[in-house]
Order: C-alpha cells, then sequence, then structure tokens
C-alpha cells in the first residue's frame, strides 16, 4: 500500500470530476463567488490571524519569532452519516485507552494473558512507576483526548496516532471556525454545520465533574479549575489562555503555585487560594521536582504528593502518555479488543514493530516506500518518510535503525485523502489529516463535532505537522 | 486574582505609559531641533532630551558626546542595547500583557498587540527624519487606542485599579523628575534664571508633559517659574500634575480596599504622602527647595509602589 500503486481519495471530487454530496452545497457558493474578492478575503485572514495573536513559538529557532500557522479557507467537510461511525470507533477506542491504563497501574491483566509484552513497559519513560496502584479521581486517566485520523477512501478513515497526555490545537479549531463565519457568514445561513463554539463550557463542566475527594461539595461552590501553563515561552501559550479564558478558569505558572495544608494553592491578591482541577499543559516530567525532574521550575513541588492523597486532580493524569506511545500504538486493536469484547470500529494504520527481528528485516528491504518514526518522538520530528528521500538520507536512516531497532516503528506510506485548498489558479487537492478532540468524565464521553483538519501546502507533501510548514482547516460537520 | 497578574496588568500600564513620555519628550527633541539656531545648540537640545530622558550616561557610554540628531532619536526609539528605547517598552508592555491575556478584554489585548505591530514594522530600520513624526505619532496613537479600549471595555474591578494605579504611578514619577532635571541639571548656573534660556527650557518642559496650551490657558502670557511648577505640581485640573496623579492613585487604592473589604499598608503609606501635597503650597516648597521636595515625592511614589507590589503579592 504505497502511494504509488493506489489512486488518491478526493474527499470533493468523484473520479468522474463531479462533486461528492458532502461538497455539493458548498461547491455551489464557491462557483458563485468573484474569485478577485476571495484572493482578498483570503489576505485578510492572515492579517485577522496576527491581530489577534494567535501564533506558536518554534523551538530551536534562534529568534524565538512568532509564527502563524497557515490559514486555508476551504473547509474540510464530513457528512453526519460518517461522523457518526467516527465518533462509535473514537468512543469505543477512548474507553478502551482509560481501561487500558487503568490495568496497567494495577494487574496488569493485558500482560498476564499474553496480549502486551512486558518488554512494551519495560525501559518505557512514559509508564511512571509513581502511578502504580494509584486511581486518580473517578477513575479518569486521559480526560483530554486527540486523535489522529487519516483517510485512505469512502469508508475508510484508520487511527494513525493517540494522543492521551497533552493534545494540542483545538484554539485551532475555534478560531478557524470564528474566522470563517467572520469572513463568509452567508455559508453559516445557507449550509448547516454544527456548532463547535461550546467546546470550552464543555471542557469546564468535564473537569469540574472530575472534582478530587478533597473538594467539599457541601460548601456549595463549583470546583475550582486551573490550567497550568509553563509560560509565554511556550509554542502553545495562545491556547492555554485561550482555554483558560474562554473556560473561566485561572491560568497558572509554577511559581504561582505552592502546597499549603494538603491542597495546591495559587497565589491571589488577597492570599493563597485551593485549586480543585488542574489542566496542566506541562509534561510529567516536570510536573513535580520532588518527583521527576529536580531542575524543572514549570511545576509545583510535592503536587504529586497532593495528587495521590486526594488534594487534586490532575488532567491528564501522570503517566497517561504510556497509552500514545508509538510502540504501544502497534497493539491497539487487542488493546480495544481485550478491554470492550467487540471488534475495533477503526483501524491501525499498519505497523512493523521494529524491535522484532522479521520486522526490520522487512523494513530495511523496502526502506524506500516506508515512513519510519521514532517510537518517542513528536511533532514530526526525527521521521523519515521514504519515497521523498534521498539514497544519502536513506542510507544514514539505516544505520540508525540498525542500531537502535527498538526505537523505531514502521508503516506504509498512504495514498492519504485530498481536500482542496484555495490557491492563486483555483482549488488544488492536498493531503489531510483530522484531530477531533474528546472530553472523558465519570459523566461520559463527549465528542465535539469537528476537529482540527490540518493540511499538507506543498503538492504531493505528506507531511501535515505545523512546526513542519504545514497549515490549518475549518472542519465542518454537516447536520443530517 | 492571581498575584502574578496584578504584577502583569500593573506593569503593562506602566511601561505603556512610559513609552508614550519618552515619545513626547522626542516630539519636543525634534521641534526644538528644528527652531534652533546652529548646529551647537542641536546638539544641546538632543542633549538635553537624554538627559531627561535618563539616558544620557548610556548613550555617552556608547556614541561619546556625538549628540546628532537621528543618532540620537534612534537611540531613544529603537535601540536595542537600550533597555529604555520606545521599541524595548512597547515590546515589554505587550510581553506583560500576553501574561495577563485572561484577565484583559480581547479589545484591549488587540489594541495593544496591532500597536505593538505596526510600531515594530515601522522602527524595523533606522528611522530618518523625514520619518520621526509618523513613528511618534504611531505610538501616540496606539497608547490612546489602548486607552480607549481599556475605558470602554473593562469592568471596574481589581484589574482595572491596578492598571490605573500602574499609569498614574509611572505619570507621577515622570512629571516629578522632568521637572526635577529641569530645574537642577539642565540650567547651568543659577544666573540664568529669567534668561532666554531659561523660559525656552520652561517652554520645552510645558510641552514635554503636553502642557503648554493647558498653562497658557490658566496664565496668559507668563512664563514664571513658579506658576509653572505650581501647576505641575498643585494644579488638580491638570491631568499630569502630581496632585491629579496622586487623587487617581488614591481613588483606585480606594476601590482595591473596597473589593477586598480592608485596607493594606501601601493605603497608609499613600494617605501620608498624599495630605503632604494637598496640604502643602508652591511658596512651601520653594522655602523646603523645590529639588529636595521632588525628590522627596519620587522616593515616596517608589515606596507606595513597592508597597502596593508586597501587599498584593506580586511576585513570591
Amino acid at each position: 500500500m504505497t502511494a504509488a500503486s493506489t489512486p488518491k481519495f478526493d474527499e470533493m471530487l468523484h473520479e468522474d470530476g463531479t462533486v461528492r454530496a458532502a461538497y455539493s452545497e458548498f461547491r455551489n457558493w464557491y462557483d458563485a463567488q468573484d474569485k478577485s474578492w476571495l484572493r482578498r478575503q483570503d489576505a485578510e485572514a492572515e492579517h485577522f490571524f496576527r491581530r489577534i495573536g494567535i501564533t506558536f513559538n518554534v523551538y530551536g529557532e534562534a529568534d524565538a519569532e512568532e509564527r502563524l500557522i497557515p490559514f486555508d479557507m476551504i473547509p474540510r467537510i464530513i457528512t453526519a452519516k460518517e461522523w457518526r461511525k467516527l465518533t462509535k470507533g473514537i468512543e469505543q477506542r477512548v474507553r478502551a485507552i482509560n481501561a487500558f491504563l487503568q490495568d496497567l497501574y494495577h494487574r496488569q491483566e493485558i500482560v498476564r494473558s499474553g496480549r502486551l509484552p512486558i518488554s512494551a513497559l519495560r525501559n518505557n519513560d512514559a509508564f511512571l512507576s509513581q502511578m502504580i496502584g494509584f486511581t486518580p479521581p473517578g477513575g479518569v486517566y486521559t480526560h483530554i483526548v486527540g486523535i489522529d485520523l487519516v483517510r485512505t477512501g469512502e469508508d475508510d478513515f484508520m487511527v494513525l496516532e493517540d494522543n492521551a497526555r497533552t493534545p494540542s490545537g483545538v484554539s485551532y479549531m475555534l478560531e478557524n471556525r470564528e474566522t470563517m463565519m467572520a469572513m463568509f457568514p452567508e455559508l453559516f445561513t445557507q449550509i448547516p454545520v454544527r456548532q463547535v463554539s461550546d467546546y470550552p463550557r464543555r471542557l469546564a463542566r468535564s473537569l469540574r465533574a472530575c472534582a478530587p475527594p478533597a473538594y467539599d461539595a457541601a460548601a456549595g461552590k463549583r470546583p475550582v479549575v486551573a490550567v497550568l501553563t509553563p509560560g509565554i515561552y511556550n509554542s502553545a501559550y495562545f491556547e492555554h489562555a485561550f482555554l483558560a479564558d474562554q473556560m473561566g478558569a485561572e491560568l497558572v505558572e509554577g511559581n504561582d503555585l505552592r502546597i499549603i495544608n494538603g491542597r495546591v494553592a495559587m497565589r491571589t491578591t488577597t492570599g493563597y487560594k485551593a485549586i480543585d482541577v488542574i489542566y496542566r499543559r506541562v509534561d510529567d516530567d516536570f510536573l513535580d521536582p520532588l518527583t521527576f525532574n529536580p531542575e524543572s521550575a514549570l511545576g509545583v513541588a510535592g503536587i504529586m504528593d497532593v495528587y495521590r492523597a486526594g488534594g487534586v486532580t490532575i488532567a491528564n493524569a501522570p503517566g497517561t502518555g504510556i497509552a500514545d506511545d508509538k510502540a504501544i500504538y502497534s497493539y491497539m486493536p487487542e488493546i480495544v479488543e481485550f478491554y470492550t469484547g467487540e471488534k475495533p470500529i477503526l483501524q491501525n494504520v499498519p505497523t512493523w514493530r521494529c524491535s522484532e527481528s522479521d520486522a526490520l528485516a522487512y523494513v530495511l528491504d523496502n526502506l524506500k516506500d516506508l515512513v519510519v518514526k521514532e517510537v518517542h518522538g513528536s511533532g514530526g520530528y526525527g521521521m523519515l518518510i521514504g519515497p521523498t528521500s534521498s539514497k544519502r538520507e536513506l542510507s544514514d536512516f539505516e544505520a540508525k535503525l540498525r542500531a537502535r531497532p527498538e526505537n523505531y516503528i514502521a508503516q506504509p506510506t498512504l495514498s492519504l485523502s485530498t481536500v482542496p485548498i484555495f490557491t492563486k489558479e483555483g482549488l488544488a487537492p492536498r493531503h489531510v489529516d483530522l484531530r477531533p478532540f474528546v472530553l472523558v468524565s465519570p459523566e461520559g464521553i463527549d465528542i465535539t463535532p469537528g476537529g482540527l483538519t490540518r493540511v499538507a501546502l506543498k503538492k504531493g507533501s505528506l507531511v501535515v505537522n505545523s512546526s513542519q510548514g504545514g497549515g490549518t482547516k475549518d472542519s465542518w460537520v454537516l447536520e443530517d | 486574582m492571581l498575584g502574578r497578574a496584578a504584577n502583569g496588568v500593573y506593569w503593562m500600564a506602566r511601561y505603556l505609559e512610559r513609552a508614550e513620555n519618552t515619545a513626547r519628550l522626542l516630539d519636543v527633541g525634534f521641534h526644538l531641533a528644528l527652531t534652533s539656531a546652529s548646529k551647537d545648540s542641536q546638539y544641546d537640545e538632543w542633549r538635553s532630551v537624554l538627559t531627561t530622558a535618563g539616558l544620557v550616561d548610556e548613550y555617552i557610554e556608547k556614541y561619546g558626546e556625538d549628540f546628532a540628531g537621528p543618532q540620537v532619536f534612534n537611540y531613544v526609539l529603537r535601540d536595542k542595547d537600550n533597555p529604555g528605547s520606545v521599541l524595548c517598552m512597547m515590546e515589554n508592555a505587550r510581553t506583560n500583557a500576553r501574561v495577563v491575556r485572561t484577565s484583559i478584554t480581547n479589545s484591549v489585548w488587540e489594541a495593544i498587540n496591532e500597536g505593538w505591530l505596526t510600531i515594530k514594522d515601522l522602527l524595523a530600520r533606522p528611522v530618518r527624519e523625514t520619518g520621526l513624526r509618523e513613528a511618534l505619532m504611531a505610538i501616540r496613537r496606539t497608547n490612546m487606542l489602548v486607552r480607549g479600549a481599556f475605558e470602554n471595555s473593562m469592568l471596574r474591578n481589581e484589574v482595572y485599579n491596578f492598571a490605573r494605579i500602574g499609569t498614574f504611578i509611572e505619570r507621577a514619577d515622570n512629571t516629578a523628575r522632568i521637572l526635577d532635571v529641569k530645574y537642577y541639571v539642565l540650567l547651568p548656573s543659577t544666573a540664568w534664571v529669567g534668561s532666554n534660556l531659561d523660559n525656552q527650557q520652561w517652554d520645552t518642559l510645558l510641552r514635554s508633559v503636553a502642557g503648554n496650551r493647558a498653562f497658557s490657558w490658566l496664565n496668559a502670557h507668563t512664563m514664571e517659574p513658579r506658576e509653572i511648577a505650581r501647576f505641575l505640581i498643585l494644579d488638580g485640573q491638570f491631568p499630569r500634575s502630581l496632585v491629579f496623579c496622586y487623587e487617581k492613585i488614591r481613588s483606585n487604592m480606594a476601590g482595591l480596599a473596597k473589593e477586598y473589604g480592608g485596607e493594606t499598608a501601601a493605603h497608609e503609606l499613600l494617605r501620608d504622602t498624599g495630605a503632604a501635597l494637598h496640604q502643602t503650597t508652591i511658596e512651601d516648597i520653594f522655602e523646603q527647595g523645590l529639588h529636595e521636595y521632588l525628590q522627596l515625592v519620587i522616593s515616596k511614589t517608589i515606596d507606595i509602589g513597592n508597597a502596593i507590589a508586597a501587599d498584593y503579592r506580586f511576585t513570591e
């Protein structure tokens, strides 16, 4: 299954060039628009983003300039029927992930049953021994999940990656919609698109439903929620501020917090005030210098003790990263079946685990046709895309693979579906993926209709990551 | 609200005010240079701008005694080595606004962010004499927009109070320093009092606090130093006088006391200083010595700022 061997699935057009039902109303509107006006709107969109400060910082760049993620104004459209199937699959998968985490940090039945080798946990930094035997408030491990999906055909959506630790990008989902509504209001009066704007309210409700034992419901106050950010130099700071603002929660940094009387408290102008639920956007390793990295000032000294004593809820729970580890990913079909007793509704992308010698041999023989990823990498760093790499790059990567095979997985270069983008010459197809956002609480699983569509802007490119020059577009789920 | 957020809005307001004051000083320097008789006197004018802005030592360290206009105003406007440059202060204001993004309205944030982008763009390359007015206008306009957005969109709560306290502490400090520098530093010796140079400097001083029109409405055609000092210190109608600034600090501190249900040590300190200011006359001040008096006001203002930061837990 390589890019060359199968035709690409065009989400807007049938093979004969006629417009698919999902896009028909949009396409009618588009065809009726004055193209020079559209070009002006396109330029206006960038100004709009710059002005409201929707920017991100790129790590490792000298001047740490704030960049915009390019925005494409052609929506990605999903029918109600497609969405129903997707949400069933996502819900099943997220339920399985939480059950899997509960099991891994307790009896490890899945290992005992032989469905997951112990080697997948051993020496895996994402598995935190500090969490063994502890159950988070409400039994929820991953409160906010982003499931990355790719499409290869009419009915073929596959999971490319599970983001169970700190998925980002939800602010783009919301701002992309705001931008579209500001630029093209008539589209939304003509076409029934499901709303995404109540995500922050749902997030706040979901987080409050996970209050820790120390929260005093009898006092009649809502649980106090805060978003913990590493600060303004973090690449996703805008998103942290945006979510705190929209939820009416405090945006805190490590140096605002301190442990007082067994609670995590924030320094306010009138003294310290206890926090019930922390939506943390700092990594596990930086959460508590007493438990993890002692050099870090981003978290709170002693928060893990408070957590284990029931004084605070941490979302997502430390140690959830083991569930989205790329080495674990290859076992997800087994994991889903093990915990739900059902066949997985959403398929995985076929994956070779290079730690297994047969798989490694195959990967080495077919390197030029494969995508090879570092097990612990993210953001599109440390990966090889076989078909677009030079001989030199291939042989360099081969050496790395032979040296540490357990550090890599490989996947075929899928023929990802395309969605049109707006170019000076008109519409042109580009590859996309989709990250729907999922909220988990004891009250249930809540999936916002839509998500973040990332799009490769270069012709033929399969790389959609914003850190690698990809863009985003609004994602529409249609009403029936 | 978080102590760190209170610190952020307070400094956002201070940096904006300071950037605007610095821009106004440059405007005055430019005006003087255009109307001066010789190159030497132009050098003197630009040097006095640096002195008033408190940047003269750093400037000389970098450029020596060469006070060529474009070199001076570029140093004050956009030099990255100069933390007191308008560009650095606008960036500080904007960084603080990012820190307190969740405490300010979208209107305020967008006014600051958009203004900063414009100013950064205008100051991306050295400014020439033909472009100076435009750059200075952009700085003033940004501050007007931010202030307008603030007045029109913010809740009248603690966030508003902390920002206003920042504005007026900065402004009181600025007015006191400008007056002090004029009186104590600029004039070569007391023998010059009442001379043309002296009068011209008083006029400059009034311009630099945007008070020349207001002063002449109140005091037709005189340039009597004592009247100017009275105007800048004690005239409650003038929005940059010390009395005016202190009244605003007082009312916003009262807002905090009301919201929080109690006063702090900073209130006590402010009451003492404020009372002294309201009960004094210009005769008393000159008797005590203007310089001594202004130095006292400056140090009291700093003390009040520090007390506020401590009482409301700006930092750990």
